[in-house]
């Protein structure tokens, strides 16, 4: 018997917001902002019908101070915006890093630098992302290349964000907001949906920033008898600020443990037609829809071109890429920037084979065709 | 004697604000305000920014949480929106709250959301060595208006009043049981309330405008009060310098939790 399918029609920002419900989230707060709006409209009439709080804040300094707030009630929360109001919440999502709060920030990314191209799409947040706000922290960033992938990523992103206790930077860029397209959707009660782990110890035994194994610590919500202390201080175990100079290396040194002993678990690329691949492409988001049709057509005219796909931005995929290091003679990387993401493929590669650049930053996609001459004879 | 050990945190201390600071008063009067209303620590929150009045959270035995400067209220909101079972209560001082957290203290207010905000107005930023705030008064003098303050001072409470409190009062140190009571009200009212209070800053602000002891600057304050019922009939002239202590807004106003668990349960209703 044949499965019944469950098929829409959804915009990106359509699917972020299903994604976010079916990964549990029943918090969100924002501010609109083109082109993410749709985010937070969608919420707006589903979050109340099933008992969750949508809230619109008087900016998104407030918006990502809410959400924060909201996790540590112990509800899974986000927030949507893009390039203008993602630069006013870097100082909090340093916060959320350094108290490891889970929260999830979605940046439909635009045309900048400030109010930019409110309306176009580029891929210029992609440092901002990893180095926004200030100070060593990890950070974790996802990128989709399709309306159903921001479905998965968006639910991924939740899992990774209660799994790790960090804040996760989703990347849509404009054209995967906006863009219609068919979606067979998922059994919502069939995905796996990752949440915190609850402390296992009394409240007087309770260390809401223990050092353990896998870096990371148990985590109680307000309300629950735990009675912890939260600052973005530099803090010890128990949640106290500290001056410590061991306490202090300790904390910073495990924020960053956490996610880089897990890096596998992270990373996630898709490498299409890069098995004897002897150029290969890098892209991510929107751009790598040209690229894989570009793929196709270079191999219709016989080249032996592949697509090394980054689904995860951050950490970066070095190791993936470094895998192909002997293979590929040649690396072309394509991107709505002006090479944020070619500079840490040449740093992966560390001159193992030449980098081309491909940028765009007018506001148009890079098409197809352009990727094709970007191809070396 | 009221056991204050019950609610603090007390190998936290000793308290890093200075000696004759007024903040301590200020602790001491929201712990008995607290005990008297028989609030369960567990459902307790207490939110902070950053200065010297928002390290408080760290002292207390409730849930704390100490955020980014002129934030609180945004995650206090995010706070009661996600769990409105447990009481949340913002500490903060002048310039937290009214210079950096201006927009999220007016937009708080106009929500009229079930916080109490308690704001510790010292006149001054204490915590960085005494520059000048939004409610410096003119003419005093503080390490960035070395010549005297230029600017015109803000009037706190009638700032909330104005965006939509449910409950407003300004109490000085001096008079902590008054303060208390405040506190105490202030907590139990359903929406926005604030309660502001002046507390002395005797190491940046009042040693720098000759405003003599700590002792001093608290009679200072016994001395210039005036009840907000008498200075209705007193002169802007008679005014000038006084400290108005008092309720001045005690109302009943759709709270903005409430209104949205109404919608919550009307859609379930719809269903």
């Amino acid at each position: 018997m044949q499965e019944e399918k469950n098929i829409r029609v959804l915009t990106g920002n359509e699917a972020c917001a299903e994604g976010a419900l079916a990964a549990g989230m029943r918090f969100y707060a924002g501010y609109p902002i083109t082109p993410s709006s749709e985010v937070a409209e969608v919420l707006a009439v589903e979050l109340p019908k099933i008992g969750g709080v949508f809230i619109q804040m008087e900016d998104e300094i407030a918006s990502i101070g809410a959400i924060i707030g909201g996790s540590l009630a112990g509800v899974k929360s986000m927030t949507a915006t893009s390039g203008p109001g993602f630069s006013l919440m870097q100082e909090n999502i340093g916060f959320a890093a350094m108290a490891e709060v889970p929260c999830v920030i979605v940046n439909v990314m635009r045309g900048g630098p400030s109010t930019g191209l409110p309306t176009l799409p580029a891929q210029g947040d992609v440092m901002q992302a990893r180095w926004g706000t200030h100070g060593d922290h990890p950070i974790i960033a996802l990128a989709p290349f399709s309306v159903a992938e921001t479905f998965a990523l968006t639910v991924r992103a939740f899992n990774l964000s209660e799994k790790y206790r960090t804040p996760v930077i989703l990347l849509l860029d404009e054209i995967i907001g906006h863009v219609n397209e068919k979606v067979n959707m998922p059994d919502t009660t069939a995905l796996e949906i990752i949440d915190r782990i609850p402390p296992a110890v009394a409240p007087d035994k309770y260390l809401p920033y223990e050092h353990t194994e896998c870096g990371v610590p148990p985590m109680a919500s307000f309300g629950q008898g735990y009675r912890f202390h939260v600052t973005g201080l530099a803090h010890d175990e128990t949640g106290f600020p500290t001056n410590s100079g061991r306490e202090i290396g300790r904390l910073i040194e495990r924020l960053h443990r956490k996610i880089e002993q897990n890096r596998d678990d992270i990373v996630e690329v898709d490498a299409f037609m890069m098995d004897d691949a002897e150029t290969a492409l890098v892209s991510f988001g929107s751009t790598a829809r040209s690229a894989r049709h570009a793929v196709r057509l270079a191999r219709e005219a016989g080249k032996k071109v592949g697509l090394l796909r980054l689904k995860t931005l951050w950490p970066f995929a070095d190791k993936e890429i470094r895998a192909y290091a002997g293979q590929i003679k040649n690396w072309v990387v394509a991107e709505m920037n002006l090479g944020q993401m070619a500079h840490e493929v040449e740093w992966a590669l560390a001159g193992a084979a030449p980098v081309k650049r491909l940028n765009k930053v007018d506001g148009d996609p890079i098409s197809p065709a352009e990727i094709l001459q970007a191809l070396p004879e | 004697m009221f056991n204050y050990d019950q609610y603090l945190r007390l190998n936290k201390f000793p308290l890093i604000w200075c000696s004759g600071c007024g903040d301590g008063i200020v602790l001491k009067s929201m712990l008995r305000a607290i005990h008297k209303l028989g609030i369960n620590k567990d459902e307790m929150c207490m939110v902070s920014g950053i200065g010297c009045s928002s390290r408080l959270t760290g002292y207390v035995d409730f849930n704390t949480l100490h955020t980014t400067h002129g934030r609180a209220l945004t995650f206090a909101t995010g706070i009661k929106m996600a769990n409105p079972k447990l009481h949340v209560v913002v500490v903060t001082g002048d310039g937290d709250a009214t210079a950096i957290g201006g927009n999220h203290y007016i937009h708080a207010a106009r929500r009229n959301i079930d916080i109490t905000v308690i704001l510790f107005n010292n006149f001054i930023y204490g915590m960085t060595g005494g520059q000048v705030s939004p409610t410096t008064p003119k003419g005093k003098r503080a390490s960035t208006a070395p010549y005297g303050n230029f600017e015109n001072a803000f009037n706190i409470s009638g700032l909330a009043q104005a965006a939509g409190a449910s409950y407003v009062a300004r109490a000085t140190v001096y008079n902590a049981v008054q303060l208390e009571k405040y506190i105490q009200r202030a907590i139990e009212k359903k929406g926005f309330s604030l309660v502001e209070v002046l507390s002395p800053c005797p190491t940046a602000y009042g040693r720098r405008n000759r405003e003599g002891t700590p002792v001093d600057m608290i009679l200072h304050q016994k001395e210039n009060s005036i009840p907000v019922s008498k200075a209705e009939s007193m002169t802007p002239e008679e005014l000038e310098g006084k400290i108005i202590t008092g309720v001045l807004v005690d109302t009943e106003r759709p709270e903005c939790r409430t209104e949205y668990q109404r919608l919550i349960d009307h859609l379930k209703e719809e269903k």
